[in-house]
């Protein structure tokens, strides 16, 4: 089969290596090669992340071709424009609806973009907004599982059963985190309903 | 393929890291040190988990490091250090020796390079280092070859007596695959009983004379040793095409393997010494010889000067990580039958997110001060290289560990007038700052040292050193504190100042720089993630009483952002409460009482 290509982006904080990590365990559980990668080097908050994630029979590069991804998923609106040439042709873009604001902007140094709307439909013309941060607040009553809805929402577009999903979340929940367990269900499956 | 392949023996997922450090604890390995350094830190805490069986620390610097891992091996155990690429350079001394008396018990190290310098202040080839030491080296291009390489490594330590190194990469240490772990069950090996060999151990030149000479016999046997290994092997292509032919090694191997599978690879685990007839015979196999390894030409060109021809290209594979994208537009110049890749520039208006001092940082605050004092600021490595960037503009230098005690000597030495100080934090001093600040004692020099005692290993994930009362495996440890250690030296102006009051720091800054003698202050401010203070509390702007001078925006707190818009380029201050820590920094500075504190 042909690899699948994931690639995840955003803000240092929202959850992005945990949800590829789910991803990574989802497709291995699945019964699939699976490689991961990304830079973690300047361990600050606030700057952007990136992680990716291919499976599929035989994977070789731990990194996705620009252009390659059959999934891009992004925990932030600007975020998705600045790595929306990571996307295929025929790819899926599942995005947050979420704006952080990066300190250039807030302290002054840089511009706000005016158009955001704007610019991400023309960068990602059929993207997948997801209200991800509204339905954690509201729906799940938990922010941090932001990462979840959209792992969710990431899920409808793979090949990958919704049960190694599941197990895989159980075993990155397992111990001290496992009473997180049902809040990450909740905001999982209300991620795969979003879209 | 999910239902039938699920059944399979499980595997797991681990990263280059997790894998080194899980062959290191197979091999019997019974100590193990380390001075954490992306991409490399990992290693060590990992092999922590396996404490009962190794005995594993973090040390002070990456030469304590080796030469702990050293005393190991001729005390008969298998050792091990772990360090980033220029943490070699720092265990260069007793490595250049070492490989001359050699090892008794197996004794092997990771180098963790960095291509493209994610996270690093320079992009150095350490196979040149390896090949300089004249030891073997091995890469590895997954987290199974990690595995396996790590037992192997030891082996052929002992086999040879000489320490080995095992090459990653920032990709090859932060990248996860599938690892079998075989039969896992880490027990420490017996010691090798101690035998004394001043002969051996002790390489003054009558002695050392004889060593260089078995050096040199040994590397021919190394040789012959990678002619045979089955980490060096020839993969034929998907339809036998012998147009080109690959030589390749580590991950390199993984983008070739992607881009090339239709033509012959020679991949090479084991690139030092390089197994020169296995290539010669490979050579003759295909038309045209290619070699593509990530940074140096350092296979490359040893391969053209045992005389073997090689294929030229255009494509720049030199400098920087490699990837597939680099690797298909070398296909694209060899066989034109696929297009090139531009990475399209990003647009230009896209607002940055560079990475920033978190909110409520202590480093902040000093270089919020020093900026104001209008000093020469000689920095160091760690979080507050970020000093360095607006709008604190804090920094005038960085070079390496340890290094800015020294600059501001020299520059104090060579008669630079004004306000000049060195500042560097906790661990780094510990790691290099100590021997320097001796020296400007010894010598009267006037250097002001300002130490940012965050009282952690922050910028490479929250690692423990001597004062933070803790070990590597969590155990309780003594705590050293820096203005009694410089005390202890003689030192006459020491001070402590909490990062919490701005006006004590700049009164004690200014005081030390205008000086003429020696001088310490330890800025004190717990790592806010470290100390899990990042919500002790809350301030916000009361916007009647704001006058939107713009002051505290100096200070490039990330929960500082720009309110309403009074005037051109003139904003009110209002705080982001998802990222305040409550610290007293604004409200400080603040001239008009505009900022309250809520919690």
């Amino acid at each position: 089969m042909k690899t699948v290509n994931v690639s995840l982006v955003g803000v240092g904080g929202q959850g992005i290596i945990l949800t590829a990590d789910m991803l990574a365990k989802a497709a291995a559980l699945a019964g699939y090669e699976v490689k991961k990668s990304e830079i973690h080097g300047m361990s600050q908050r606030g700057g952007s992340v990136t992680s990716q994630v291919r499976f599929g029979s035989k994977v070789c590069s731990p990194i996705v071709q620009v252009g390659r991804s059959d999934t891009l998923v992004a925990f932030d609106r600007l975020e998705a424009i600045r790595n929306a040439a990571e996307l295929a042709p025929d790819g899926k873009a599942v995005v947050a609806n979420v704006d952080l604001v990066p300190i250039t902007v807030s302290s002054g140094q840089q511009q706000a973009l005016p158009d955001i709307d704007a610019r991400l439909r023309e960068a990602l013309p059929n993207v997948l907004l997801v209200d991800a941060m509204k339905i954690a607040v509201e729906e799940v009553g938990n922010e941090r599982t932001m990462n979840m809805v959209l792992a969710g929402a990431l899920s409808k577009t793979l090949p990958i059963d919704e049960k190694y999903w599941i197990e895989a979340m159980h075993e990155l929940l397992a111990g001290r985190k496992a009473k997180l367990i049902p809040a990450n269900e909740k905001a999982f499956a209300l991620g795969r309903a979003a879209v | 393929m999910n239902e039938d392949t699920a059944n399979k023996p499980k595997k797991l997922f681990l990263s280059g890291n997790e894998a080194i450090a899980r062959g290191v604890a197979q091999a019997g390995c019974r100590v193990a040190s380390a001075y954490p350094g992306t991409p490399s830190t990992e290693i060590l805490e990992n092999i922590a988990k396996f404490r009962d069986t190794v005995n594993c620390e973090w040390a002070v610097n990456e030469k304590v490091a080796m030469e702990t891992a050293i005393g190991a091996s001729i005390g008969g155990a298998r050792s091990f250090c772990a360090m980033k690429h220029v943490g070699l350079n720092v265990a260069m001394d007793p490595l250049m020796t070492f490989c001359y008396v050699g090892a008794t018990g197996g004794m092997v190290f990771v180098s963790a390079d960095d291509p493209g310098m994610h996270s690093s202040q320079n992009e150095q080839d350490n196979r040149n280092l390896a090949k300089f030491a004249r030891i073997p080296i091995l890469e590895p291009s997954d987290s199974q070859e990690a595995y396996d390489f790590a037992q192997k490594a030891f082996e052929i330590s002992e086999q040879f007596r000489v320490p080995v190194m095992i090459r990653m990469t920032t990709r090859t240490s932060h990248s996860s695959s599938l690892v079998d772990l075989g039969d896992f069950d880490p027990k420490p090996r017996d010691l090798i009983p101690y035998k004394k060999d001043i002969r051996r151990t002790i390489p003054v030149p009558a002695f050392s004379r004889l060593q260089r000479v078995d050096a040199q016999a040994r590397t021919k046997a190394m040789r012959e040793a990678a002619e045979k290994s089955p980490f060096n092997r020839v993969e034929a292509g998907e339809d036998g095409r012998s147009k080109f032919g690959f030589v390749t090694s580590a991950v390199a191997y993984q983008y070739v393997k992607e881009i090339f599978p239709d033509f012959p690879i020679l991949k090479l685990g084991w690139t030092n010494p390089l197994p020169i007839r296995m290539i010669e015979e490979f050579s003759r196999t295909v038309e045209n010889l290619v070699v593509v390894e990530e940074l140096d030409p350092f296979m490359e060109d040893q391969i053209k000067a045992a005389g073997i021809k090689v294929a030229s290209h255009e494509t720049e594979l030199n400098i920087w990580e490699l990837n597939a994208d680099r690797i298909q537009n070398l296909r694209s110049e060899l066989l034109g039958d696929v297009p090139k890749v531009v990475p399209p520039a990003p647009a230009a208006d896209l607002p940055r997110r560079p990475p920033t001092l978190c909110a409520g940082c202590g480093h902040r605050a000093v270089f919020y001060v020093l900026h104001r004092l209008g000093a020469v600021v000689n920095g160091d490595i760690g979080c507050y290289t970020l000093g360095a960037n607006p709008p604190l503009n804090a920094m005038d230098t960085t070079i390496c560990m340890g290094a800015s005690v020294n600059l501001t000597a020299g520059m104090k030495k060579a008669g630079m007038k004004g306000r000049i100080c060195s500042v560097l934090g906790d661990s780094t001093f510990f790691h290099s700052g100590l021997t320097g600040a001796l020296s400007a004692w010894y010598n009267g020099t006037p250097v002001t040292t300002i130490v940012l005692d965050n009282r952690i290993t922050a910028m490479t994930g929250q690692q423990d050193n001597p004062g933070t009362g803790r070990t590597l495996c969590g155990d309780p440890a003594p705590v050293t504190e820096i203005d009694e250690v410089v005390k202890a030296m003689g030192y006459k102006r020491v001070s402590k100042v909490s990062c919490d009051d701005l006006a004590g720091l700049e009164k004690t800054l200014a005081e030390a720089m205008d000086s003429n003698e020696p001088a310490l202050v330890v800025a004190y401010a717990p790592c806010r993630i470290a100390a899990k203070l990042t919500k002790e509390g809350l301030v916000e702007t009361d916007p009647a009483v704001c006058k939107a001078c713009g002051k505290c925006f100096q200070l490039g707190c990330p929960a500082i952002t720009r309110g309403e818009q009074v005037g051109p380029n003139r904003f009110r201050m209002k705080v982001d409460p998802s990222l305040c820590s409550g610290c007293r920094q604004c409200r400080q500075v603040c001239p008009f009482g505009a900022i309250k504190k809520v919690r």
